[in-house]
């Protein structure tokens, strides 16, 4: 067998003392699809960027272990050096500049050019460039993956599927290309232009080059790849010949975690209303990074519902979309009333509360005092705490009261209720901003990643509070990466994929099926069936 | 019908200015011998001022008042020259000359203050202009004459320090202009001046299709991805800014050699702001600017500064109130076409989103 491609070597990285990979070796084989599979934050990314050389590993000490190309030991300090090196990347974000043409785009900093009378005395960088040469290196590039795209067309006005085939044929043009790297390149692809895409990648293996595939459909993965990877928080499960696994299998390896033994907080069956409280119909979030693409959903009434998926995927966008502060299109009916779109301010009239994934950007006044934050939307949209009168005064007997009362009640670890938020650790801002929605004394609350960023021990107690604030009556959809924590609390559990609903299971449903969903299959396609969950 | 319809919205500030211009060439009543002479002259004299602005708005640093420090790059070669009695055609390309490492460097300072302050280019050249005048107030005000021995009638009053606030540009006036000009009229066409602005349009383009300009161009639409394909984008911003900062010092030499007098202390101080005002009146952007709509903006400006007194006395019997009424519009409507500029890049986003939802 002759000399692998890439071969990473007992690669392991930290970050601050964190570590994010430890010992992954991966081989890749010349003309070999290989597919690299993992949750968000499983370590893809970091891989991918050790391999590209990237800033943010050489500016944090680099890593360790060894990348052999073609047999012989190189250490990329920089993506140029790695481009050189044959290696190419396609983006998970598009890396093409809307304002330049197709054959610009493919042959972006890499232009033919001839010399003109300037050049030969100001130098190479001021040759013409040869709008001929490059048109025909662009429109065989394109040919190869069977695009009859013009060569001359702005990218600005393509179809995002068609984006995608530039960004590769760009990275063909390339005459040393001899690993092409393409992370999650049919996450923007509609299902037919995805089976075109697939279709060209193993053309393009079958031409020699090796390709190295990081992708969530698994599906996908079945299809092309001769070899599987499966990353799960920075350590590798497994890895094997594609004959080896089942999608099953694969969905279960990649999410498969022990729930924490803490317990599930709300263990008791509630008795659920089957009162809807809010109905979302076809809604579209346009929240950069976090796109909804049109989800119905319901939420009954007392219950808790989790909304997870993996990241980029758009479940942050939906109570961002609902409470207005992202451009949305779409229907939302909170008990029976229309929820005016786009209006932050209607959605708090209505009574609907939100504690924000963006806590010192969007959730707190940082430079202000914990009393303050606590009554700031109450006293903005509802009027209270203000003294009687047209001047609408503070009343600042009534907040100290209340700051302290909530202070007590949530657990607020601070010097009192004077001291301004910046300086509270992550834990006790979140309590605050719990402190607020509660202040507002919501029907329903939405809560997005409410544990992000927060010590173990306020994890669990910020939890606590939100299933308290549920047995009080108030309905919480909960939005978090962390799966094993929705499951803890939720009574169900929304998978959202892609910007659509992908489907609802019951908080002890297996890890397969929440792998499965969260990877873009409906439970029926594999033959699992889906469950009645309420 | 479409095809109209898009015309008049990509070019709403231009349209819109025309007709306020055609409104004010009415109430005028003026000669057209006259309105012909003053906008020939007006052109002449500010067209490469506004030029030199168009490189930094391709390479994505935003309409840059950094021409400010090329103009005081030109007139510190002009308050020598004066003072070594250069003359002609000759003192003044000499004076160019002398210009030019000055404007090389004080573009490479702002290039580089202006790659710290990334996305906020405009107000922090603007500042940067004011501090420039500032450094440049105290070394022709204050160090001259105590500091600096400088001894020059034409530049000094003996009993005082610091240069006379109006210099007499005598010996390079007209040095271009009147190298060969032509007859109509009334009107002396400087047939050189604006051979130089078509060679300099003509630079520019010819630019743009180099490879530094298709990097300037990869850099001004995104700095990240330009960067990635392994392009120098800080290096290549300042490269921009010294070009313009050259060409605006070149550019103030050309407009005070017409003039015939320096302004010691005002003259730079409104060429960003007019050069500015210009290129959006002509339909630029922030982010997009031709040499077409320079030299069409550069026109219509100064078509509404000529008429407007006229206009004003025609219309409300005070050519004041038609200077007031001048600012007023030729800012307001420079005020909503950036408003415009920010609605429409808000529009798109939405766009984008209808289309996504609907794939």
């Amino acid at each position: 067998m002759s000399v692998p491609v890439l071969e990473m070597k007992a690669i392991s990285k930290s970050f601050y003392g964190n570590q994010v990979l430890n010992n992954i070796n991966l081989t890749v084989n010349k003309g070999e699809i290989h597919c690299l599979v993992g949750e968000n934050g499983a370590g893809k990314s970091t891989l991918m960027n050790i391999l590209f050389g990237m800033s943010v590993i050489t500016d944090t000490g680099g890593y360790d272990g060894d990348i052999l190309i073609n047999g012989s030991s190189v250490a990329f300090n920089s993506p140029k050096a790695a481009i050189e090196a044959g290696i190419g990347m396609v983006h998970q974000e598009f890396m093409l500049l809307p304002g330049f043409t197709v054959t610009e785009n493919i042959k972006l900093n890499r232009e033919d050019t001839k010399p003109n009378v300037f050049s030969r005395v100001l130098g190479r960088k001021m040759e013409t460039l040869n709008r001929k040469k490059m048109a025909s290196d662009a429109r065989s590039a394109l040919d190869k993956l069977g695009m009859s795209i013009d060569e001359w067309v702005p990218v600005a006005g393509l179809p995002v599927g068609y984006l995608q085939f530039v960004e590769i044929a760009r990275e063909i043009d390339k005459e040393n290309l001899q690993l092409l790297v393409l992370d999650e390149p049919t996450a923007v692809l509609t299902e037919s232009e995805a089976e075109q895409f697939l279709t060209v990648v193993q053309r393009l293996a079958d031409s020699g080059i090796s390709i190295l595939f990081i992708t969530h459909r698994l599906d996908e993965v079945m299809a092309v790849a001769n070899h599987i990877t499966i990353l799960k928080d920075g350590e590798l499960v497994r890895s094997g010949r594609t004959g080896e696994f089942t999608i099953a299998q694969m969905a279960e390896l990649m999410v498969g975690r022990k729930v924490e033994t803490s317990g599930r907080i709300s263990s008791e069956k509630r008795e659920k209303a089957k009162t809807k409280v809010l109905e979302v119909r076809d809604l579209a979030v346009d929240m950069p990074g976090e796109r909804l693409r049109g989800i119905d959903l319901d939420v009954y009434e007392g219950e808790i519902l989790g909304i997870g998926g993996l990241a980029g995927h758009g479940k942050i966008a939906l109570a961002n979309g609902v409470m207005g502060l992202y451009t949305s299109r779409g229907q939302v009916r909170y008990q029976g009333i229309d929820v005016p779109l786009n209006n932050p301010r209607e959605a708090l009239n209505l009574g609907l509360a939100f504690v924000s994934e963006d806590r010192r950007g969007v959730g707190l006044v940082l430079e202000d005092s914990i009393a303050n934050n606590i009554v700031l939307t109450s006293m903005q949209t509802q009027e209270k705490f203000l003294k009687p009168g047209p001047l609408k005064l503070k009343d600042q007997k009534q907040i100290t009261a209340h700051a302290l009362e909530s202070i007590e009640r949530f657990d607020i670890r601070c010097t009192g209720p004077e001291q301004i938020v910046r300086r509270l650790s992550g834990g006790n801002q979140q309590k605050v901003c719990i402190a607020r929605a509660f202040t507002q004394n919501p029907k329903l609350l939405f809560v997005s990643e409410p544990t992000r960023g927060i010590d173990v021990g306020a994890k669990s107690r910020v939890l606590e509070l939100i299933v308290e604030l549920n047995r009080m009556g108030v309905t919480v959809v909960i939005t978090s990466s962390e799966l094993a924590e929705l499951r803890s609390i939720s009574d169900r559990i929304a998978i959202i994929y892609e910007g659509k609903l992908s489907g609802i299971l019951a908080p002890d449903a297996p890890d397969v099926e929440y792998g499965l969903l969260m990877a873009g299959k409906s439970l029926e396609e594999v033959g699992i069936g889906e469950r009645q969950t309420n | 019908m479409s095809h109209v319809k898009k015309f008049v919205a990509r070019n709403a500030v231009p349209i819109l200015f025309a007709i306020v211009c055609l409104l004010g060439v009415y109430y005028a009543k003026m000669p057209g011998q006259f309105l012909f002479m003053e906008i020939v002259k007006r052109m002449a004299r500010n067209s490469f001022l506004v030029l030199s602005l168009i490189i930094p708005v391709v390479a994505g640093m935003g309409l840059n008042f950094g021409i400010v420090l090329g103009a005081l790059a030109g007139q510190i070669a002009l308050i020598l020259s004066t003072h070594w009695e250069w003359a002609g055609i000759g003192g003044l390309a000499l004076t160019a000359l002398l210009a030019t490492p000055m404007a090389v460097v004080f573009g490479m300072l702002a290039g580089t203050v202006l790659n710290k302050a990334k996305g906020r280019e405009m107000i922090t050249s603007m500042v940067m202009g004011f501090f420039a005048n500032g450094i440049y107030q105290f070394v022709f005000l204050f160090l001259v004459g105590t500091v600096i021995p400088f001894e020059n009638e034409a530049l000094r009053i003996s009993t005082s320090p610091g240069l006379r606030n109006t210099v007499n540009l005598s010996r390079i006036r007209g040095a271009l202009d009147n190298i060969w000009t032509i007859q109509y009229g009334f009107t002396k066409i400087p047939i050189v001046t604006f051979l130089i602005i078509a060679l300099l349009a003509i630079a520019i383009w010819a630019f743009f299709k180099t490879k530094l300009g298709q990097d300037f161009r990869a850099v001004g639409q995104d700095r990240h991805i330009a960067g990635v394909a392994g392009i120098q984008t800080d290096r290549n911003r300042v490269l921009a800014i010294v070009f313009s900062t050259v060409l605006a010092a070149w550019g103030q030499i050309i407009f005070l050699q017409n003039i015939g007098t320096l302004n010691t202390y005002n003259s730079h101080e409104q060429v960003g702001t007019f050069a500015i005002a210009a290129l959006l009146i002509g339909g630029a952007s922030v982010t997009r600017a031709t040499i077409g709509q320079a030299l069409m903006g550069t026109f219509l400006f100064h078509l509404l500064f000529v008429v407007s007194p006229s206009a004003g006395q025609a219309i409300f019997g005070s050519a004041q109130v038609g200077e007031y009424f001048r600012v007023f519009v030729a800012y307001g409507i420079i005020a909503i076409s950036l408003a415009l500029h920010a609605w429409r890049s808000k529009s798109l986003v939405k766009a984008s989103m209808e289309e996504d939802v609907s794939a």
